[in-house]
C-alpha cells in the first residue's frame, strides 16, 4: 500500500468517525428548531457542503494559475479533481436545499438570487468537466480547462454575495451575523471539517486515477514508436 | 492600439463583404421573435414583464451564431496561425476581434430593436438613450466572453456545441442585468440616479461584469492563442 493510499484510508476513517459522532449530536442531543422543526438539521449538512464545494473551487482556480504559470500537468490534475469532487458537494448542496424548501416552502425551487447564482455555479463546473472530455490531447486539455477555471470561479463570490446584496427568498446570512446559536456551531463546523477530509481524500483518489491515466496514454505513445 | 484598430477593419470588412454573419444573426433573431409569438399573446400587457427578458434571449442566441465565428473564420487557409506569429500582440488580436463583434452584434441589436417595438407594441423611443446604455453594456459582457470561448473553443471537434455550453451560464449574472434593467426602463423606472432602487445594483454588477472580464480575458488570451 502507497502512502497515499494509506492518508486515503485515514482521511476517510477520520471522516466517517467524526460523521458518526456528529449524528449522533444532530440527531439525538440537539433540540428541533422553533419555527422550522426537525428539518432545520440539513442545515448541518447544507451549509458545509457549499462550503466545501467553494474551498474546492479555490483550490481548482489556484491549481489553474499555477498550471498556465509552469505548465505542469500535475496542477491540471489538481484542478480537475477539485473541480469533480467540488461538482458533487455543489449538488449535495443543491439537493439538500431542495428537500428543505419542499418542507418549508412548499416548493421544490424559486429563482432569486442565491438559488439561481448556486445553479449557475453547478452549470459552470459541469460544462467545464463536459469541456475536459471534448478534448484529446493532454497540454491543450489542461489549458483550456485552466482558463475555463479562473472564467468559472468569478461566480462563487457572486453566490457568496447575493443574500448579501439582494433580498432573496433564501435565509438571510445567520453565519456572519451572530443569529446562530452557540450550541449550532460546533457540529456546524465539524461537518465542515469531515466534509473538507472527505474532499481531500476523494482528490487523491481521483488524482491517483488521473497519473495511471497518463501514464498509460505515454506507454501507448512508447508503445506506437516502438 | 494601431494593431487593435487593424484587426477591427479586417474583421468588419470581411464581415460585411461576406455578410452570412449578419443575415444568419438577424434572421435567427427574428425568428426567435417570431417563436414566442406563438408562446403567449406579445401584445399583452402583462408580456411587458417579460419585454426585457424576450430581447435579451433572442440577442444572447443570435449573439452565439456571430461569436462562434470570431475565431472559426480562421481556420481556413490557416488563417489564425498567421496572426498569432503576427507582429501585433495577443491581448490586441483579443480587443480588435471583440470590438468587431462588438460592433456587430450592436448593428443586429439595432435592426431587430424597432422590429421588435412594432411586434410587441413596446415602446422603446423614449427611452432611447439609457436603453443604449443597456445594450452597450450587456452586448460589450457578451461580445468579450462570447470572443474569449470562440478562441477556447476554436480547435476542439464539437465547436459549434461546446460554445453555448460554455457561455451562456458564464454570461448568466450580465444577461440576467441586462434583462432586468431593460424591462424596468420599458416598464418606466428609471436605472439611475435617486428614484432606480434596485436597479442601482443591477447596473452595479453588469458594469462590473463587463470591467472584471475584459481585464480577465486581456490577461489570459495569451495563454490560449500560444496552446
Amino acid at each position: 500500500m502507497t502512502t497515499r493510499q494509506k492518508t486515503i484510508y485515514c482521511l476517510a476513517g477520520l471522516a466517517g468517525v467524526i460523521l458518526v459522532v456528529n449524528l449522533y449530536r444532530i440527531l439525538l442531543v440537539l433540540p428541533d428548531e422553533l419555527r422550522q422543526g426537525a428539518i432545520y438539521r440539513i442545515l448541518y449538512f447544507h451549509v458545509p457542503a457549499a462550503f466545501t464545494a467553494w474551498s474546492l473551487f479555490l483550490t481548482s482556480l489556484v491549481a489553474s494559475v499555477g498550471y498556465l504559470a509552469t505548465k505542469r500537468l500535475r496542477w491540471d490534475g489538481i484542478a480537475a479533481a477539485a473541480v469533480e469532487v467540488g461538482f458533487v458537494f455543489c449538488t449535495v448542496n443543491l439537493v439538500t436545499g431542495m428537500i428543505w424548501a419542499r418542507n418549508q416552502w412548499g416548493i421544490w425551487w424559486t429563482w432569486d438570487a442565491r438559488l439561481t447564482s448556486m445553479f449557475v455555479c453547478w452549470l459552470l463546473y459541469a460544462s467545464y468537466l463536459v469541456l475536459r472530455t471534448a478534448v484529446d490531447d493532454a497540454g491543450q486539455r489542461a489549458t483550456i480547462s485552466a482558463v475555463l477555471a479562473i472564467f468559472s470561479f468569478a461566480d462563487v463570490p457572486i453566490v457568496y454575495g447575493s443574500i448579501y446584496w439582494w433580498r432573496t427568498q433564501h435565509p438571510q446570512p445567520v453565519l456572519t451575523t451572530g443569529k446562530l446559536a452557540a450550541e449550532m456551531w460546533p457540529p456546524l463546523l465539524m461537518n465542515f471539517g469531515a466534509f473538507l477530509l472527505i474532499a481531500v481524500a476523494l482528490m487523491l483518489v481521483r488524482l491517483d486515477q488521473e497519473e495511471t491515466s497518463l501514464e498509460i496514454q505515454g506507454l501507448r505513445r512508447l508503445a506506437h514508436a516502438l | 492600439m494601431t494593431g487593435v484598430l487593424a484587426v477591427v477593419r479586417k474583421d468588419l470588412l470581411s464581415e460585411l463583404r461576406g455578410k452570412e454573419g449578419i443575415n444568419a444573426s438577424v434572421s435567427f433573431a427574428l425568428v426567435i421573435l417570431l417563436i414566442f409569438s406563438f408562446a403567449f399573446e406579445p401584445t399583452d400587457t402583462d408580456v411587458r414583464k417579460l419585454s426585457g427578458g424576450l430581447l435579451w434571449i433572442a440577442f444572447a442566441f443570435a449573439g452565439a451564431l456571430l461569436l462562434n465565428r470570431s475565431f472559426a473564420r480562421e481556420i481556413p487557409n490557416d488563417c489564425l496561425d498567421a496572426l498569432v506569429s503576427s507582429p501585433i500582440r495577443g491581448w490586441e488580436l483579443f480587443l480588435g476581434k471583440a470590438l468587431a463583434s462588438f460592433l456587430l452584434l450592436l448593428g443586429v441589436e439595432l435592426l431587430c430593436l424597432p422590429v421588435y417595438g412594432i411586434f410587441y407594441n413596446v415602446r422603446w423611443a423614449k427611452v432611447f438613450w439609457p436603453l443604449m446604455l443597456v445594450l452597450v453594456l450587456g452586448t460589450w459582457g457578451l461580445t468579450v466572453l462570447g470572443v474569449s470561448f470562440s478562441a477556447l473553443t476554436v480547435n476542439l471537434r464539437l465547436r459549434e456545441l461546446m460554445l453555448p455550453l460554455l457561455l451562456y451560464p458564464a454570461l448568466s449574472p450580465a444577461l440576467m442585468s441586462a434583462m432586468i434593467l431593460t424591462t424596468a426602463l420599458l416598464g418606466g423606472e428609471a436605472i439611475f440616479g435617486a428614484t432606480a432602487g434596485i436597479n442601482t445594483a443591477w447596473l452595479r454588477m453588469l458594469t462590473g461584469f463587463d470591467i472584471i472580464f475584459t481585464a480577465l480575458s486581456v490577461a489570459l488570451i495569451e495563454y490560449v492563442l500560444v496552446l
